[in-house]
């Protein structure tokens, strides 16, 4: 079995688990994935969560199947990661261990301060599915689109309170944005529409040339409940944020965070 | 429940209280953290019930009559003497007869709903009981002549006593209500029940999963308390015990505001359990039911027996690798320690799956009553004493007991 001592923090798994109910944690000699592959089971929607071990773990030991594939893939709930992980936050050493008891179990083994002399110790037996190596391909990076604008996102805490407004007149939103750091949210119902802008949001620098009129909007539609998702896992402001729109395609979050980077995919609907 | 020296057969009963303890223990009771005290006068004394909402739904009251018109005062005097309050109450309580009622605890509250407030501007509190109208008259005599007066309706009760007797319990251990809330707080607010372990040196406290299927998807916890973090650790019987997590995390609330040691009395599991918290003018019992024994041999005949068996694994690397080990070889006994079927079925039928009953019904005073059906225990006598205690033959007759139980989901096995 894998050895992964370590001190976690919980709140990147916290996030994750706002996000999905279920979802892929996959295991290299230097980083950590939590994935969720864009499934039409899942409506499309895709995640990609990639952190350095290095920033976690005082010590990280791992073997995966083969020198040559050298790493794990498990299926995991998030949420019962999370709780586990939440509950021993003040802990002296938190290891977690990849372990089999009833069944493949991440195993987060804590040792508590007490007031006596001998350390209480609690363990989280959380059940996690080995996924085979032949679905591995299912989980491979996704491949940045080629995207038509890409700009800064406002602070996540204003775009939250505008999406959840608009998510009790429709369920449909529209994200418009231009390579001139404006960008729209609009909704329209048959009793009304709104309209929420942003100015001088600041697009980029890798994001493409500029081709033609800075002041084209590249929009896509999305389901409002699935923006809202997003953000309603995000617990803390993080350094970066930026959306990738690839018109009447697909919008694409990115945020960055210290060392984690957070991608998310939301399909346009037709 | 008032403190007295003698030991007494049930909760019903109390002694006489010196006035030193009446004030105390009303002192006690309008503690800043207790909930409103109501008094329950008895035959020779009154009892002073500091309440909690997380803890009882309702509230007994006992009076006795007085006059032909069948009403009674009691005057509960609140009286700021420089720093200290101390409360004077004066009552008189012939012999006569015993009335019982209960009221609910929220319409108390709402008499008694801000002790800030009280402190400052009550001076009297005046209950009366009419019993013609079917009620209790609370009035608060506060300054400035102004008088608040709540009626609160009332409904006749039975007495319903636990009978459980703490002497006679196998297993005793006392620690600080933080030593226990500290362990609660690793399990989910959602879990049903929890598992505790008992051997001579060590504690372990594991969520109890109901059926196969969850265990696969539950995350199994695990917490290991070592005898030094407890005031007093004795344990005579090596076995397990199953009881409700949630009422237990209530009651670790009650017994955080008073800031006493829990003391548990433990004994086989069927029995129940005893949470008792005392001082020199409080002492609560708290009864809760547990799993019987019939249950935990069909968990181990499934073969799922995750809980004794610890395989030991490649903590071998650090310090906390070894403690783990340590952990792993020491005795962690379940059923198959503990007496055999037959011998178990005699001397105790197991009780009924307790969430066949409901807790409301029966509480008195915080106590639940373990009541069994009586045709269950001809049952288990009976299919008990036919077979040889060996484990896999003695688990079926008591899957055909559990056809009783009402949420049972095992498959009806034939008796031999």
């Amino acid at each position: 079995m894998k050895n992964v001592p370590c001190l976690l923090s919980s709140g990147v798994v916290t996030t994750i688990s706002k996000l999905t109910k279920t979802c892929v944690l996959r295991l290299t000699p230097d980083n950590l994935f939590f994935i969720l592959s864009g499934k039409v089971t899942n409506g499309g929607v895709g995640m990609w969560c990639e952190l350095l071990q290095n920033n976690f773990f005082d010590e990280y030991q791992m073997e995966g199947v083969s020198s040559e594939f050298n790493q794990i893939c498990l299926e995991v709930s998030p949420e019962n990661l999370s709780r586990a992980l939440r509950t021993v936050q003040c802990a002296k050493s938190v290891k977690i261990k990849l372990t089999k008891k009833h069944c493949a179990c991440l195993t987060v083994a804590a040792e508590l301060p007490t007031l006596s002399s001998a350390s209480r110790v609690v363990t989280h037996d959380v059940p996690v599915e080995v996924i085979p190596r032949r679905l591995w391909q299912e989980f491979k990076e996704p491949v940045m689109p080629d995207f038509d604008v890409s700009i800064y996102l406002p602070p996540l805490k204003m775009l939250k309170n505008v999406v959840d407004r608009m998510k009790n007149l429709s369920n449909f939103l529209v994200i418009e944005a231009n390579l001139n750091g404006e960008m729209n949210l609009k909704i329209q119902t048959d009793l009304v529409s709104v309209s929420t802008h942003f100015k001088d949001l600041g697009n980029p620098p890798w994001g493409p040339s500029q081709r033609g009129d800075p002041e084209l909007l590249a929009e896509a539609t999305v389901d409002i409940r699935k923006l809202q998702q997003f953000l309603v896992g995000q617990q803390v402001n993080p350094t970066k944020a930026m959306c990738n729109i690839v018109h009447q395609n697909v919008v694409h979050l990115i945020l960055l965070h210290e060392d984690v980077s957070l991608q998310y995919f939301i399909p346009a609907v037709a | 429940m008032c403190r007295d020296g003698r030991k007494r057969e049930s909760a019903g009963q109390s002694r006489p209280l010196s006035v030193q303890d009446r004030r105390r223990a009303v002192r006690g009771a309008s503690g800043r953290r207790a909930g409103p005290a109501v008094c329950e006068l008895l035959s020779f004394g009154v009892r002073f019930l500091p309440v909690r909402a997380a803890l009882l739904q309702q509230v007994r009251v006992l009076f006795f009559p007085v006059f032909p018109s069948g009403s009674v005062n009691i005057t509960l005097t609140m009286q700021k003497g420089d720093q200290n309050a101390t409360f004077l109450c004066r009552y008189s309580i012939p012999r006569g007869l015993n009335f019982r009622c209960k009221l609910a605890i929220k319409s108390v509250q709402t008499v008694f709903r801000s002790l800030a407030t009280l402190e400052k501007t009550v001076e009297k509190c005046h209950i009366g009981l009419d019993e013609q109208k079917d009620r209790l008259t609370f009035t608060l005599h506060c300054k400035h002549g102004l008088l608040k007066t709540h009626n609160l309706s009332y409904q006749d009760s039975e007495s319903l006593e636990a009978v459980f007797d703490k002497d006679s319990c196998a297993n005793v251990f006392r620690a600080q209500p933080r030593v226990l809330v500290d362990t609660v707080v690793h399990f989910p607010t959602s879990l049903e029940e929890v598992t505790l372990t008992l051997s001579d040196e060590r504690m372990w406290v594991r969520n109890h999963v109901e059926d196969e299927a969850e265990r696969s998807k539950a995350v199994l916890t695990e917490l290991c308390l070592a005898a030094d973090e407890f005031d007093h650790f004795d344990i005579k019987l090596h076995n397990s015990i199953t009881f409700c997590l949630k009422e237990f995390r209530g009651l670790l609330l009650f017994a955080e505001s008073t800031g006493l040691p829990v003391t548990m009395y433990l004994d086989e599991p069927g029995s129940p359990v005893v949470l008792s918290v005392t001082d020199s003018v409080l002492e609560g019992n708290f009864v809760l039911a547990t799993l019987s024994d019939d249950h935990y041999l069909r968990q181990s005949n499934r073969g799922a027996d995750a809980e004794q068996t610890r395989p030991p694994d490649d903590f071998m690397n650090d310090d906390m690798d070894a403690y783990l080990i340590a952990m792993d070889s020491s005795v962690a006994p379940g059923p198959s320690t503990a007496d055999p079927p037959s011998l178990a079925a005699f001397r105790k039928p197991p009780a009924p799956n307790y969430r066949t009953r409901t807790y409301s019904e029966e509480e008195e005073d915080g106590e639940e009553d373990p009541e069994r059906p009586p045709d269950k225990k001809f049952r288990s006598l009976f299919f008990g004493s036919v077979l040889p205690p060996s484990p896999r033959r003695s688990s079926q007759p008591f899957t055909t007991q559990e056809v009783l139980a009402s949420d049972s989901e095992e498959d009806e096995a034939e008796a031999d």
